[in-house]
């Protein structure tokens, strides 16, 4: 019974280091995008400015549904 | 004593010591995850703001400017005046007979001048070796990441007038 208890942590202790390597890797490319979005914007371009808005509210979609995931598999594998 | 307070024991008001400094310092995954979704919401609180301004920003107005006369320069001729105001430098090139094209002369990579090569027949930055079109301010060659910006031009008689900038 421990020994399934041990497992069960452990392999939401991976699913939960994933999502959050998932998460950063969200995060980088939103700041990268911000970077070229002010960049575009400061030459006086504007064409790149509404797909790049659309993209990064994405990126923050998935990063909250990760987020949901980690407090999901933390709850459960916190279970008795 | 333990180095991380138990959440199943006493209240917080009844513990002789309240704070547990290596219990402030302690960040859990959860915790962790949460404060790099509030990142990304700033990211694009960032990017919302950006196209915000984009939305709302005026187009500019530029004034209408005499820089020259229609035979004032030879052909592959150049001339160098100011434009839309004293501190931007721009560059005037009579490429044909009938063809006339002015563009800034700050190079997009560092801002150093411009000359016009007629024997190359392209415009060079001599800083980093950037070069440019003389048709279309467009990047030949070298680090610069955008093209001049182009001063419109327009025939008023015997006049030449700048009356706008494109790609600023």
């Amino acid at each position: 019974m421990a020994n399934l208890e041990r497992y069960k942590q452990r392999r939401g202790l991976v699913a939960v280091d994933g999502a959050m390597a998932l998460i950063v890797i969200l995060l980088i490319v939103q700041i990268w995008l911000l970077s070229a979005t002010l960049e575009t914007f400061l030459a006086g371009h504007t064409g790149a400015v509404p797909p790049a808005a659309i993209f990064s509210g994405l990126a923050v979609l998935g990063c909250l549904a990760l987020n949901l995931f980690v407090t999901r598999v933390d709850r459960e594998s916190r279970k008795p | 004593m333990p180095l991380l307070r138990s959440p199943s024991k006493e209240p917080l008001w009844k513990d002789e010591f309240s704070v547990f400094t290596s219990d402030e310092r302690y960040v859990t995954r959860r915790q962790f995850t949460q404060f790099l979704t509030l990142a990304s919401l700033g990211m694009f609180v960032g990017n919302l703001w950006i196209l915000v301004k984009a939305y709302f920003a005026k187009a500019p107005s530029f004034p209408s400017v005499a820089v020259a006369e229609m035979g004032e320069i030879p052909v592959r001729g150049v001339k160098l005046f100011t434009y839309p105001t004293e501190r931007d430098h721009c560059i005037l090139i009579r490429a044909s007979e009938e063809e006339y094209v002015a563009y800034s002369q700050k190079c997009t990579h560092l801002s150093c001048a411009v000359y016009f090569s007629a024997k190359e027949d392209r415009l060079e930055c001599p800083c980093h070796r950037g070069f440019f079109s003389v048709k279309d301010g467009s990047v030949l060659q070298g680090p610069p990441p955008r093209p001049l910006p182009r001063i419109t031009l327009e025939r008023d008689g015997a006049r030449l007038l700048a009356v706008g900038v494109k790609g600023s």
